[in-house]
Formats: structure tokens, sequence, C-alpha cells
């Protein structure tokens, strides 16, 4: 059943957003702000390398402050393209700037319970369940940690959240919830478990770490260490920055994107430095703060806007990148919600983002729903098709058809018709129905998806991962845990 | 004459100069006036502006920020003249805030200090990464009313009920009462582990800060 992942790929729709110009003052005045004002990194190993490279290390401080040609030197040597790995190699995602792939969304802390409807705080059965589902879906590529295992000891909750996913599902898992050095050392003995080995790991990498930056200009000291402990096991690492206008960054978008790419250039540049070679990606959630909270908003032009930037500064760094679309700032499943994922997938996109987060959110990635989870996937299935265009060639024109049928005809019955009528999309989650229909029911899309997932979590059974594997990430998380 | 200085003063909040608003505390402590007076009939106006003008969605977050901002400046300066004539500047409730050890995370924890400081609490800010014991402490010192404790992490959050018990045995409380917030953080999460208060953002921490004060 599972297998087939789609993508949005060889897209005929592009996005013109900046001039080269504009791409090159963004990233100079990124290195203007990392030479002279500096990034935090609370690490002693990072502020060790760094210094070994030349960079000025402030040690009371831990600001470092780097040249733009070490900068830009370290992020020439990371590879341009390289492929996630999954437990089932059909589903290996290779990042070659022609694939956009979706992820579930993380790390929230509450669900809407699927039998009940209710919302309640999220445990590890959750973590079980969502990966159950997404391993099924056909639009989900692969695994970020959807919620937090609240019902685990929170110093190897990152741990026991991994296994669950790995155990429901044959994708590719990139963990957002790893990032202290005891969890990282034990993540990647998790992970060489799985792959066989810690050199069949570093041929296919089946994890991926993602650190969030602590803007604005600032690292997460256990984030750091624990992406290099990622990078030094042959992972895939990235940092994702979530500077938002007026808050964590200047009220300008052009502004907040210098401030979250010198915390993700920084970043990306500091695990070149360490291990030269070693895959990464660009990484960023960017928007604006609402105006009168000053909290995250998840949707808005300016979180669109920021949804196609990203890519397009991991471009200029020839780098791949994991970009936050979706994850609405409404409260349920409506409205609000399909107009704000809507654009900010389509945005991401249409510039080909290699990696979107992700699928399932509600009220700014904090409480899961499977409804939006579903309508999300639905949603990325419209883009996809939109990005694909418009074919013009001697069969889509259809002009034997055209002059076959003539004034007043129909085309129902023509070959042609049946040959492509397969290419045009039928929603699951769209009402077309008469309106008698809906009015005798007066039910929609929110309870057709619910029941979907009831269904697929009653039936789906995800290849199980080998009972000795199992058995040692048991071993491996009992052993963290007593640590 | 004074009238006039007042005016300077509430206008000084209103568009959010610190350095402004502290000379003009200076000027009225060199004039002689009584700082109370400086601070009712001069400040607090400003604040109130501020806060009706934000209400009405005329003014928004940065400009609440710096009217606290100008007005944390103003009483700084007029704090040492309350101690040397003896009397002291009513506050709601002094409050003791900081992020959770573990977690650097600032901003909010720092907005919030802000709302409640120009809201007219007597605003203890331990920064980040505090030890749990720290919370303790501080609020033992200063006679606090609220403890407030951020936390943006999963992993860390759980070290708000940790606070809470190191305040129970420390006797401290129920006299102390306990904020908690956070991005992860929740009201469910806020009543499992034994908070007294808790809000999503910044601007609604302060009707919960003053409905725990008493002064709702």
């Amino acid at each position: 059943m599972s297998g087939k992942i789609k993508s949005v790929t060889n897209p005929r729709l592009s996005l013109n957003m900046f001039s080269a110009e504009d791409i090159k003052r963004l990233h100079t005045a990124t290195l203007d702000v990392i030479e002279s004002v500096g990034v935090r990194f609370p690490s002693k190993r990072a502020q060790e390398i760094w210094a070994a490279h030349g960079a000025r290390v402030d040690a009371q401080t831990g600001i470092v402050r780097a040249p733009g040609h070490l900068i830009e030197a370290a992020l020439k040597k990371a590879p341009p393209a390289y492929t996630l790995a999954a437990r089932n190699p059909a589903q290996d995602l290779p990042l070659d700037g022609n694939h956009t792939w979706v992820g579930t969304d993380g790390c929230g802390v509450e669900i809407m319970d699927l039998q009940t409807g209710e919302r309640r705080r999220s445990k590890l059965q959750d973590v079980e369940e969502i990966a159950r589902v997404a391993d099924h879906l056909e639009e989900v590529a692969f695994h970020w940690v959807p919620l937090s295992a609240q019902d685990k000891p929170a110093h190897t909750r990152g741990l026991h959240e991994l296994a669950a996913v790995w155990r429901n599902s044959t994708k590719h898992v990139q963990t957002e919830s790893i990032y202290s050095v005891p969890e990282a050392l034990a993540a990647v003995e998790m992970a060489a478990a799985v792959a066989g080995g810690r050199e069949a790991l570093r041929k296919r990498p089946l994890l991926s770490l993602m650190q969030c930056t602590a803007p604005p200009l600032a690292h997460d000291g256990g984030s750091i260490d624990a992406a290099l402990i990622g990078a030094e096991a042959g992972l895939s690492v990235g940092f994702m920055t979530m500077a938002a206008c007026l808050t964590t960054g200047p009220s300008t978008l052009a502004g907040n994107l210098v401030v979250g790419n010198a915390e993700v250039i920084s970043g990306t540049a500091l695990i070149q430095l360490a291990y030269p070679g070693a895959p990464v990606f660009y990484a960023a959630a960017q928007t604006a703060s609402d105006l009168r909270s000053g909290a995250y908003t998840g949707g808005g032009p300016e979180d669109f806007l920021f949804g196609a930037a990203g890519n397009i500064l991991a471009d200029f760094y020839n780098i791949p990148i994991s970009m936050g679309s979706f994850a609405t700032g409404a409260k349920e499943p409506n409205w609000q919600a399909g107009i704000e994922n809507s654009l900010s997938t389509f945005m991401a996109s249409i510039v080909l983002s290699d990696m979107l987060l992700g699928v399932g959110f509600l009220h700014g990635s904090r409480i899961w729903s499977y409804e939006q989870m579903l309508m999300d996937c639905e949603i990325f299935e419209i883009v996809r098709r939109t990005l694909a265009g418009i074919e013009v060639s001697d069969e889509t024109l259809a002009l034997d058809v055209i002059k076959a049928v003539g004034p007043g005809g129909n085309f129902l019955t023509q070959k042609h018709t049946r040959a492509h009528m397969r290419e045009i999309f039928v929603p699951h989650f769209m009402d077309r129905r008469p309106y008698n229909v809906w009015e005798e029911k007066r039910d929609g899309p929110r309870d057709w998806a619910r029941e979907k997932a009831r269904n697929i979590l009653a039936t789906h059974q995800p290849e199980p991962l080998d009972p000795a594997v199992s058995a040692e990430l048991s071993r491996i998380i009992s052993a963290a845990d007593g640590a | 004459m004074s009238q006039e200085l007042f005016d300077a003063m509430r206008q000084s909040i209103i568009d959010g100069e610190p350095e402004l608003a502290a000379e003009l505390a200076q000027k009225a402590l060199d004039q002689g006036l009584d700082p109370l007076d400086a601070i009712n009939q001069g400040f607090v106006p400003g604040v109130n502006y501020v806060g009706e003008q934000f209400a009405a969605g005329e003014m928004f977050l940065p400009e609440l920020v710096v009217a606290g901002e100008a007005m944390k400046a103003a009483v700084a300066i007029l704090e040492p003249e309350f101690a040397r004539r003896g009397t002291t500047r009513e506050i709601l409730g002094r409050v003791v805030i900081g992020t959770i050890e573990g977690d650097i995370h600032e901003i909010g924890k720092t907005l919030v200090a802000t709302m409640l400081s120009a809201s007219g609490f007597e605003v203890h800010d331990l920064g980040v990464d505090v030890p749990i014991m720290k919370f303790v402490e501080k609020a033992r010192e200063v006679n606090a009313d609220i403890v407030g404790i951020s936390a943006l992490l999963t992993t860390t959050m759980v070290r708000q009920k940790d606070v809470i018990e190191a305040l129970d045995d420390s006797g401290l409380r129920p006299q102390v009462k306990v904020m908690v917030g956070g991005a992860p953080v929740t009201q469910g999460w806020a009543a499992e582990i034994g908070a007294d208060g808790y809000s999503e953002d910044a601007v609604g921490s302060v009707a919960v800060a003053k409905k725990l004060a008493g002064k709702a």
C-alpha cells in the first residue's frame, strides 16, 4: 500500500520575485551583520571551531564575528544536492532542486482527539498514530515529529518520538526535537540500528536533524552541539530561523530576511568548517508577528512572501531548503486555514522549495488536527496540479477531436476525453454535490476528512520494523532514560 | 507651570521617548515637585492614553512597549526621591519573572515584564536560563506577590512545575501566586501544575496579574 510519494516537479509556472541585485544586497547585508554584529553561539565546541578558523570569538558573550570570506568559502563546500534515505528505498527523496516534498508539521503540544473531537494534551500514542496515517498518505513524503510525547520523560522524549515514527512508517524522518548532546548521540545510535550500522547510515541517512535558531542573531547551545553530532555521523542537518517582523526581526521584510539569513548561514558555515562537504540544508519559517499581540501568526501576505524568499536564498547558496508553509493560525479547519495554507504552500512550491513543513496543524503549529492534515494534503495536491501548468502539444491541442465534434456537439463520448479525463482533479474534500443533497445531510469536508483518517488508522498496516531492531531501539532509549 | 510639565510628561510616554521621560522626571525633582504628582498627573495619563488607543486598535504592540520603556525610565529617576521622602510609590504588586533553566528564549518573558511594569507592577526580571531556586530566593528577597515563569520548549516547560513545588517547599505559597506562559504552555497545563494564572500573550498577562494581585 505505502510506496508512491507525490511531489511538485518540473513546474511550468515560475516566480519572479527578486532581481539579481536584490539577492546580492541581501547577501552582502547578511555578511555585514555576521562580521560586524556577530551571531551568538553558546557552545564551547562551536566557539573553538570558529576560533580555529580565524573568527573573532567573545568568550564572555559567546558572540562570533566571522569575516565574509570565511562564511562564503565554508558555504561553497556544502553539497548542492543529495538524497534523504527512507527505510523503504523506493521512498528515498532526492533533494535535487526539482522536487518539492511535504512532511508532517511539528512539534505541537495538543491534539483534537480523532474519536472524541476534544482537545487534549499530546502523548506518545499520538506520535505513533500520526506516523501511521502519514505513512499511508501519498502526499506525505517524510516525517517531522508532529507532537510532543508529553507522557515520556523530558530528557529522552525526543528518542521515544523517533522510535515511534520508525515503528510506524518506512518514510524518511527529519526530527526537530533532538537538541541536546545526550539525545543526539542516542538518536544517531538509533538511526544506525535502523540503517544497519554506522557506515550504512552514512550511505543511507534515514534521519535528518532540524535545529531552530534563537532569533535575533543567536543559536541555542544544545542545538548547535546536536547538529555537530549529526553532521559527524553523516546526517544532513539544517538550521531553521523563525525570525519574525516586529519582535525578533525588523518590521521590514528585507531586514527580517537578513536577520534570519545571518542565523542560518552562520550555523551552516559552522557545520562546513567542522565537517567540510557534510550535507546541510537551509530552513526557515519566517513571519510577521501580530501587530496587536506580538504573537506568531501562521499566515498573512508576509508569510507567503517569506515562503518563497527562503528558497531563493537557499538557491543562491546552492543548498536544499526545509521551508515552513501550511501551519495556519486558525483555531479550526476553516476559511482562514484554507487561505493561509493554500497561499503559503503555493508560494513555497512555485520556487521549488525542497521540503515543506508541513501538514496537520492548527493554531500556529500547536494543535494537531487529522482533519486539517487530510485537507492540507488536498491543498498540496491542488498546488501540485496548478504548478504543472498547461502543456501545449498536438495531443493536448486536440484539434482532431475538436474537428470531429464540431459546433453544438459534446466531447463526452470521445476516446480522447476518456484518455485524458483522469488528468482532471477530483477533490476529496470539496463539496460539489447538488444543493439539496447537502441540505439533507448537512455534512462536509471536515466530516469526510475525519472519516478518512479514522479509516486509515483502522486499516493501514505499515511495514513493520525488524523486531530485533525495534528491541535495540528500546534498549538505547532505556539506557538513555537511566542516564 | 506644572501643567505644562505634566503635559510634556504625558506626551513623552505616548511618543515612547525614555530619555525625554527621564529628563522630565529629573526636571520635576529639580523643581521640587512631589514625585507622586509627577507619576499620577504626568506619566500615568500617558500610559492610560496608550492603553486606550491600543484597545481601540489605533496603536500597536511596539508603541505599547516603548511607552512602557519610557514609563520605566521615568520611575527609575523618581524612585530615589520616594525613598528620600520616606514615602512609597503605590504599586499593584511585586513580580519576579524569568525564563526557566535550560531555556534561553527571552522575548515573550521580556514583553510580559514590560507590560506589567508599565501597568504599575514592580518587576524583577531574572533574565533567561534561570535556576529553579533563583525564582524562590528572589521571591523571598523582594517579598513577591507573583512569580512569572516562561518556557518555550516542551522539555523545559516541565520545570515550571518544579518552581511551583520549590515555592511550596519553601513555604512561600500560597501568598505567592504563580503565572506561567510560553508557546507550548496551555491553560490545561497551567491548571495541572497548580499555577494560578496563564495568558497566551503579553497583553493578556496584565489582566491576569491584576486579578492575582487582587487589583482587577
